[in-house]
């Protein structure tokens, strides 16, 4: 894994330096001496996530059951330490990270599937259940967990309900909200309390939907219970090369507007593609500016019509080609081409910094075109993958960390990427999170009155803000505070 | 509006206009919520009046019920204390429509039916076919939360609502969500809104995703001798690789009130129960879902009598009963009492058979998601026989919480019945932070005050 940037902001400590030694010695009481990490060492793999932000957490609890998270709530309230929930750590937003320190709550060991009711099509789980285990676990009774982000073999369910993840197959299934029915929730306080119900239209305030996307500054979930979907029947996956950005666009819209609903669509511009195809070797041609990953789905004779229409609408738009994948083989090589897009831009570039705007999608071309020009003016590589159907982008911005005016033009290029998408009607982020990445743009999108609504509502569940502080709301923070320094490796979680 | 009635009266008029307040008797019964009549009704043009309305209210102390076209104020408790109706359908402006992005902004009091013909102008819909759709506006279609058959395949609103404007109960204007298709800036506090019986916030305006039309449909019922056989060919559908648009499970005295008669069905008995299964798709992808319905058929041997085809005629009038249940209903019978239940899609035969100790006149409908609409109604207008009613709903609430009663409500019944039975069921876990919620939006408790769970 190549190293990345490190933002380290001065309004957050760095690990306080020492922890209040009765508190450690109080979870070690609760956890046993295995359940807690403390040694600078061990936390020194807790201080990232998948985002370019860090900051240390002064130890690491690992709750095994909900009880356990209970007595951890309840300790940080007496000591009045920050706690900050974490699955795999793969998030984009540095949602993970303590970035006033305090007790980093890892849900590695709650990671059983509790129940499975497939007639009913609904799984209760832990929420250190990896995304993926949770599909494969399921698989032979014909039905799936729908969404998929990309890191859904290693992201955990507890992970994907505090950020509302998304994933590919979100264009036509939803994302995580859509297939979240209950919740335990443990409150900062120490209350456990059950959201929503396993049947339809729970009465009351839909709390469950408010409190999945709250990025952990709600309460830490320790239970969920889940829709599964059914396996479609049948899958097509087009893979359409283009040799010119706009002809791919203008097929995405196309597509659409004839009523067509793929599974999913999703886009590679040449650079990406090139940068993927020397990793990966999908099979992507080397010379062309564009691809469509589209898939389409259902019963058969559904999946292929659907299938014929989006090649029409391709060649129609001068695709140069229209692949369809033959088997299962090619056509996991056409998504591992996709879904390692971005650990392919690592390897060519010292680091990268991955975008997460939304725009109608619509203003694909357009908006393609102003990403290129701010790169040109920042002289940045930027690359594009990105969930097209759903006007998701992702530009990877390339960047080298030891060149400082680098880092700041990419923080830049990124903020004016983002204020784009708001000026055409968008958002900053699709499915990655605010987190303490984007907070800081959050007034260009809401009014102060509307933050302030937000922060009331925050109060209900975190009244103290002990709970994941330091995100979605926007500080002080502006680019010139942001610092630069190296970090190594990977973050792993202890075994379990 | 006693002692300082003439002042605040004129400052409504400084908000409004003279013209677009109701205080004749005659009109403002249009508002009334179970014989309770609002001191007056005010009209605002624009999310503005509204915000200045509510804070005006706040201000006052005078408790405020929104409204569109005051189709569904039946449903949930009268208001503890009701001064004001604000009678949004003023506000009844498309705000954009973008149909190749698949989105649309709408003022709260735009008829569900302008945004339906909008829409079909160019082949897309929103898939909230609702009971009152031929009246009903878009703001109280949302806060009431009343579902649709489409549910099966488009989920309810909050999988295709993106955000919403409204204004708290302290006059704030606010927003949540936005106006693309995935979105997760800030918290989704527009889920929160849905359903919410106008507790929380007045909406002003609602952004969606829509969705094309399906070029054609197709729409299929099976009958079957009892409600265990009708349930077991639900299960196989759902089992099968079949994608059905809808699903619902008829009792013969709902069919019998409203739809039209299929064929000659003697031979099934009285305890008859039908299916209505529909799908989407190409003429092969058509073909294909009656094959597999028939091999479904047979997979069951001997629980379906026949499998028909309905022409588009009696499709549209079977979708739109199976829509317009509650409200068909409540016009044959006023004095019905209809209770919504939640069950999980297996638990559905247990539901279905309960009916049969039901010893006065009923009808249900059964998503075949697992969510009921069972209504019973009086045989007569005697007071026993609203004794019976309550007794019957009674003891269907006191099975809630087991199955297959997972969840009850009586989102309709006559206003009589309201006052001995508790119409939204077990308080939910989660009241205690409903609670503080609500205190959050609406500190004064101006906003349909009691209208809720828990007396919310």
């Amino acid at each position: 894994m190549p190293q990345r940037a490190t933002i380290v902001t001065p309004d957050a400590p760095i690990a306080q330096n020492e922890m209040n030694s009765r508190l450690l010695h109080d979870l070690e009481k609760v956890l046993g001496p295995r359940g807690i990490l403390h040694a600078p060492e061990d936390l020194m793999l807790y201080e990232y996530d998948g985002s370019i932000e860090t900051a240390r957490p002064d130890c690491v609890a690992f709750p095994r059951e909900t009880h356990d998270v209970v007595e951890i709530a309840r300790l940080a309230a007496r000591h009045q330490v920050p706690i900050v929930g974490r699955g795999a750590g793969t998030g984009l937003s540095g949602g993970a990270i303590a970035r006033h320190g305090g007790i980093v709550v890892s849900f590695a060991r709650m990671n059983r599937i509790l129940a499975v009711d497939a007639e009913n099509q609904r799984a209760v789980v832990q929420p250190g259940v990896v995304n993926s285990d949770l599909s494969a676990a399921v698989e032979h009774l014909g039905v799936h967990f729908a969404p998929d982000p990309s890191s859904q073999k290693a992201c955990t369910i507890g992970g994907n309900v505090a950020e509302n993840s998304g994933g590919p197959h979100t264009l036509a299934y939803g994302v995580t909200t859509n297939h979240v029915l209950a919740l335990e929730i443990v409150l900062p306080s120490g209350e456990a309390v059950r959201l929503g119900s396993t049947a339809l239209d729970a009465p009351g305030y839909d709390v469950t939907g408010l409190f999945v996307g709250s990025e952990g500054t709600f309460g830490l979930v320790t239970e969920i219970t889940v829709k599964l979907t059914r396996s479609p029947e049948a899958v097509k996956t087009l893979l359409a090369i283009f040799d010119s950005v706009d002809d791919a666009t203008e097929t995405v819209a196309e597509i659409t507007a004839r009523g067509i609903t793929p599974a999913a669509c999703e886009m590679l511009d040449g650079w990406t593609i090139r940068a993927v195809e020397e990793y990966v070797h999908a099979g992507f041609p080397l010379d062309c500016s564009a691809i469509l990953l589209i898939e389409a789905d259902g019963l058969r004779e559904a999946a292929e019509a659907d299938a014929r229409g989006i090649a029409d609408v391709c060649s129609a738009h001068h695709a140069r080609n229209v692949r369809v994948a033959r088997d299962a083989r090619e056509r996991d090589l056409f998504w591992k081409g996709r879904k390692n897009a971005f650990g392919a831009a690592g390897r060519l570039s010292p680091s990268y910094y991955t975008q997460d705007g939304v725009i109608p999608r619509t203003k694909l071309p357009a908006t393609l075109r102003r990403i290129e020009e701010i790169g040109r003016k920042y002289h940045l590589r930027i690359g594009n993958v990105f969930h097209a159907g759903d006007g998701n982008l992702h530009p990877i911005i390339l960047f080298d960390e030891r060149n400082e005016q680098e880092f700041r033009d990419t923080i830049r290029a990124g903020d004016e990427i983002l204020q784009y998408c708001i000026a055409v009607g968008g958002s900053i982020t699709g499915e990655h999170g605010v987190g303490m990445e984007k907070d800081r743009l959050m007034p260009l999108l809401f009014s102060e009155a509307d933050l302030e609504l937000m922060r009331r509502v925050r109060g209900v569940f975190n009244p103290a803000d002990l709970l994941n502080p330091g995100k979605i709301f926007p500080t002080s923070k502006g680019c010139g505070e942001i610092y630069v320094r190296p970090r190594h490796g990977p973050a792993v979680a202890p075994s379990a | 509006m006693s002692a300082s009635g003439a002042t605040a009266l004129s400052q409504l008029t400084e908000i409004v206009g003279e013209a677009n307040i109701v205080r004749d008797p005659g009109p403002l019964t249009r508002y009334d919520i179970d014989s309770k009549t609002p001191s007056a009704a005010v009209r605002p043009g624009t999310e503005e009046q509204v915000a200045e309305l509510v804070k005006f209210a706040g201000r006052e102390k005078l408790a405020c019920v929104v409204s569109g076209a005051q189709t569904k104020l039946g449903i949930g408790m009268p208001p503890r204390r009701y001064d004001l109706a604000l009678d949004l359908s003023r506000l009844d402006r498309l705000i954009a429509y973008d149909p190749e992005d698949l989105t649309l902004s709408a003022e709260a009091g735009t008829p569900l039916a302008k945004i339906a013909s909008v829409l079909a102008e160019h082949d897309q819909f929103i898939p909230l076919t609702v009971p009152f759709m031929a009246r009903a506006t878009i703001g109280g279609t949302i806060v009431s939360g009343v579902d649709s058959p489409l549910r099966h395949s488009y989920g309810t609103a909050r999988d295709f609502v993106l955000g919403m404007n409204f204004v708290t109960g302290d006059g704030i204007a606010a927003r949540s969500g936005g106006r693309v298709v995935k979105n997760v800036s800030g918290y989704d506090i527009h889920k929160m809104l849905i359903g919410s019986l106008g507790t929380l916030g007045a909406i002003t305006r609602i952004n969606f995703r829509t969705f094309p039309l399906p070029r054609q449909t197709r729409t299929f019922v099976a009958e079957f001798r009892g409600s265990r056989e009708a349930c077991e060919f639900r299960n196989a559908i759902v089992r099968s690789a079949l994608r059905p648009r809808t699903l619902e499970i008829v009792s013969e005295s709902a069919r019998g009130q409203f739809l039209p008669s299929q064929k000659a069905r003697a031979a099934l008995g009285d305890n008859r129960w039908s299916v209505y299964v529909s799908f989407a798709g190409d003429e092969d992808v058509l073909k294909r879902n009656y094959k597999e319905l028939v091999a479904t058929r047979h997979s069951e041997p001997g629980v379906s009598e026949w499998l028909s085809e309905l022409n588009p005629a009696e499709e549209r009038s079977v979708m739109s009963i199976l829509s317009e249940f509650p409200a068909a209903i409540l016009k044959r019978f006023p004095a019905a009492a209809i209770l919504k239940i939640s069950a999980l899609g297996a638990e559905l035969p247990d539901l279905a058979s309960y009916t049969a100790s039901i010893e006065m006149p009923w009808a249900v409908v059964m998503r075949g998601l697992g969510v009921a609409y069972l209504a019973v109604w009086p045989p007569d207008a005697s007071p026993g026989s609203l004794h019976m009613l309550k007794q019957h709903c009674g003891r269907i609430f006191a099975l809630a919480g087991k199955p297959p009663f997972r969840q009850v409500t009586l989102p309709w019944c006559p206003s009589a019945l309201k006052r001995e039975i508790d119409i939204w069921g077990p308080l939910p876990a989660s009241f205690e932070l409903m609670k503080k919620l609500k205190n959050v939006f609406d500190p004064g408790g101006i906003l349909s005050p009691g209208r809720f769970v828990g007396g919310i």
